[in-house]
């Protein structure tokens, strides 16, 4: 388990987010913004499904086909004097960047978001090297001050309210006058700027993730809605893109179909506000932006990941349409998920890439509904990954042995009708004694009662009451 | 009409709840079937699909289980189930138990193409006219169970049999696609994240001032039902067979009369 797991266990990860009155506030939102956007910006394009469709093929083809794109991809970068690094693991990735970092004697660090850099925790990694790492999405800025965890992947301050933005800003902005008014949003963002601003000036090296890799142009594709991406690839002297395997896609063609079903499903935009396609400099030294372009490959766990049965999870664009439907997230948020992917897709990543036995719970927590499934805008079987999930925990023993020792006991009376019938007939009978039709507590399925009443068991059951009809119409059932 | 003469001879399967917490559902399904020409026929033989055994990853059990169900089913013109979660066990997922079973899997494929959730089967195979039910006057607000719209795409057929029954104005709620925290041994395993679901459910449904919250899923409505009682509601629930079939006389689902 990674150092990012909450220490606690998900029954108290989920206590602390139920009994957390401003989250339920904030999760509200998603449902108003998020779900409801994306509703709208559906509305406007008819064929939306078939775009689906569409990209599911591009990221599958791109699977498939990863090691010639991937070379495909590193040789236009190098072509166009751009630098490639692979690394296996977040250690490995980690220690690149700090060579690169050291080679020019860079202090300070601009990050643009990227939720790698969250999973192998590169920021925490360069401040205990010395450097000054911000991060420049005001999100993710928020979260660095607050030294919280982003809860969503794609707005990760979700969990937080204005109060919590201008409370970080008096107790860290210290250089500003303390009675200043910051309680409108327009009022925060323009502090956020100015201050960010000088950041993005006196960097040496900026770091951002990719939303795409391009194997056909060796370019990276950044989507934004702050524009801080863009400051902080072309800024300072030095850009570093690091990104997993799985980003890489064929064509711009390619890029720009996904770029569609991404905002649409994200956010509900047609096209994020800044969409950037960003390369190598090239021999043209009168092009400004920086003088080194650097792309760290990362692998971490992902060539695992392509040959198990988890490998359509790799065709994950990051949009968050999973957890903003899914109505376990919408309970619970997504620090309760115990990692840095929370929601549906986090309930398969989680496992398969931080530790199954760590994350053991996570395939268990979903009702199966089917909403993550019904918006993904690749087409990854959410839901079907999950339940291959607890397939594999029940075939390998790592699931808890009660319910498995129960399901299989009850099974085997499923298959034996007559047993089956009496005991469920004499458990009703039991049940019933005392009651007037409505259970309020029983010794058992004490999680059902806690919040639920139940009815009572007829009287007679659906079978003897057919059974009685059918034997006074002279008709065999 | 497809291509089978009537009589239909047609399976009912109950459901494991049906058969033992609302008796009302399986025996209004049954005349409802029957008044639209087909033969109903229970099979004593099967008790449940196997679906809490499949979605914990026990599939050994749920093959055992599902064998047996598709050996009965097979001898029928139709199944029908008053649940569109065991129907989506039958008709989506029985195929992919058996989809590295060549043996099994075209049995389990023609067992699915036979097989309906209630308001599917009357409204889109048999193509029924309700016999007009006198039903007082009330605002309803319908909950789509998470497996029949999503797995079998029942929304439209709900709503189309309700129009047919007097004095019953369907209101929407927010929440209508959204699932109520039942999901089976879900709200045993993690009953805090279920309440907090069905609380949200209960809030939209209590938002729409209906008088009764109708659905095709005795598990969810159990656990709405459940959770209205506990918070002193008074809005009645029941499955929508109850009132298609026109039978009133029984108690809602945890009745808010008796409610003390």
């Amino acid at each position: 388990m990674s150092a990012a797991v909450s220490d606690a266990s998900f029954a108290a990860r989920r206590q602390a987010a139920l009994g957390d009155a401003d989250l339920r506030d904030a999760l509200g939102n998603i449902q108003t913004h998020l779900v409801e956007g994306r509703r709208r910006a559906l509305a406007d394009v008819p064929q939306f499904d078939a775009l689906r469709d569409e990209a599911s093929r591009i990221k599958t083809h791109a699977l498939d086909h990863l090691d010639i794109y991937l070379e495909q991809f590193a040789a236009a970068v190098t072509t166009a004097g751009g630098h490639v690094h692979w690394a296996d693991t977040g250690a490995d990735a980690k220690a690149i960047i700090q060579t690169l970092c050291e080679s020019v004697q860079a202090r300070a660090i601009v990050k643009g978001k990227s939720m790698v850099s969250e999973e192998i925790e590169l920021s925490s990694f360069l401040e205990a090297q010395g450097y000054q790492v911000v991060e420049t999405d005001l999100g993710e800025y928020i979260i660095q001050l607050r030294e919280d965890r982003p809860s969503h992947i794609v707005a990760p301050a979700v969990h937080l309210k204005r109060g919590h933005y201008a409370d970080a800003f008096r107790a860290h902005h210290t250089a500003l006058p303390p009675d200043r008014d910051i309680a409108e949003p327009e009022q925060l963002l323009a502090e956020a700027r100015a201050i960010l601003r000088e950041k993005f000036l006196g960097a040496d090296v900026g770091i951002t993730g990719a939303n795409f890799l391009v194997a056909e142009t060796g370019s990276a594709v950044v989507v934004t809605n702050e524009g801080n991406a863009d400051l902080a690839m072309t800024l300072p002297k030095v850009h570093i893109v690091l990104a997993t395997l799985e980003k890489v896609v064929p064509t711009l063609d390619d890029a720009l179909t996904l770029v569609r079903v991404l905002a649409r499903s994200a956010t509900g935009q047609a096209i994020s506000a800044y969409t950037t396609v960003v390369s190598a400099p090239g021999k043209d030294t009168a092009v400004a932006g920086p003088e080194q372009f650097h792309v760290v490959l990362l692998n971490n766990g992902r060539t695992d990941l392509l040959q198990g049965r988890e490998r359509p999870m790799l065709k994950c664009i990051r949009c968050g349409a999973c957890m903003n439907h899914c109505p376990v997230y919408g309970a619970i948020g997504g620090h309760a998920y115990g990692w840095v992917y929370p929601g549906p897709m986090g309930s398969v990543l989680s496992p398969t890439l931080d530790g199954r036995a760590a994350h053991r719970e996570l395939p268990h927590a979903s009702t199966f509904c089917g909403r993550c499934d019904s918006v993904c805008p690749v087409r990854i079987p959410l839901t079907s990954l999950l339940r291959g999930l607890r397939d594999e925990q029940s075939a390998t023993g790592l699931a808890a042995p009660w319910p498995r020792r129960w399901l299989r006991l009850w099974g085997w009376m499923v298959l034996r009708p007559r047993l089956y019938r009496t005991v469920v007939s004499l458990g009703a009978r039991w049940v019933r004694i005392g009651t007037s039709g409505r259970l309020r507590r029983l010794p058992f399925l004490r999680g059902w009662f806690d919040s639920r009443d139940l009815p009572a068991p007829a009287a007679q059951s659906f079978r003897s009451l057919w059974a009685a009809r059918q034997a006074g119409r002279g008709t065999p059932s | 009409m497809p291509d089978r003469q009537p009589p239909l001879h047609v399976l009912l399967l109950p459901t494991c709840l049906v058969d033992t917490f609302r008796p009302s559902v399986g025996l209004n399904t049954a005349e409802l079937l029957e008044r639209a020409g087909c033969t109903v026929h229970v099979a004593d033989q099967l008790s449940c699909c196997g679906q809490p055994a499949y979605n914990a990853g026990e599939r050994a059990t749920a093959t055992a289980i599902a064998q047996t169900v598709l050996q009965t089913c097979e001898r029928y013109d139709y199944v029908v189930i008053p649940s569109g979660s065991c129907a989506g066990m039958l008709r989506t997922h029985y195929p992919r138990l058996f989809a590295d079973d060549a043996a099994w899997s075209p049995r389990a494929l023609a067992v699915a193409a036979k097989t309906f959730e209630l308001t599917q089967f009357l409204h889109d195979v048999l193509r029924v006219t309700l016999t007009p039910s006198a039903m007082a006057p009330c605002t309803t607000t319908y909950h789509d169970s998470c497996s029949g719209l999503r797995e079998l795409s029942v929304h439209a057929q709900p709503r189309a049999l309700l129009a047919q029954v007097d004095g019953i104005t369907l209101r929407e709620n927010a929440a209508t696609e959204v699932c109520c925290g039942f999901g089976g041994l879900f709200c045993i395993k993690y009953p805090d994240v279920s309440t907090r679901m069905v609380d949200n459910k209960c809030d939209a449904v209590e938002a729409t001032g209906a008088d009764l919250l109708l659905g095709g899923d005795l598990g969810c409505l159990l656990n709405i039902a459940g959770r209205l009682s506990r918070r002193g509601a008074t809005l009645q629930v029941r499955h929508i067979a109850e009132v298609l079939n026109g039978d009133l006389h029984s108690a809602p689902i945890l009745a808010p009369e008796d409610r003390s």
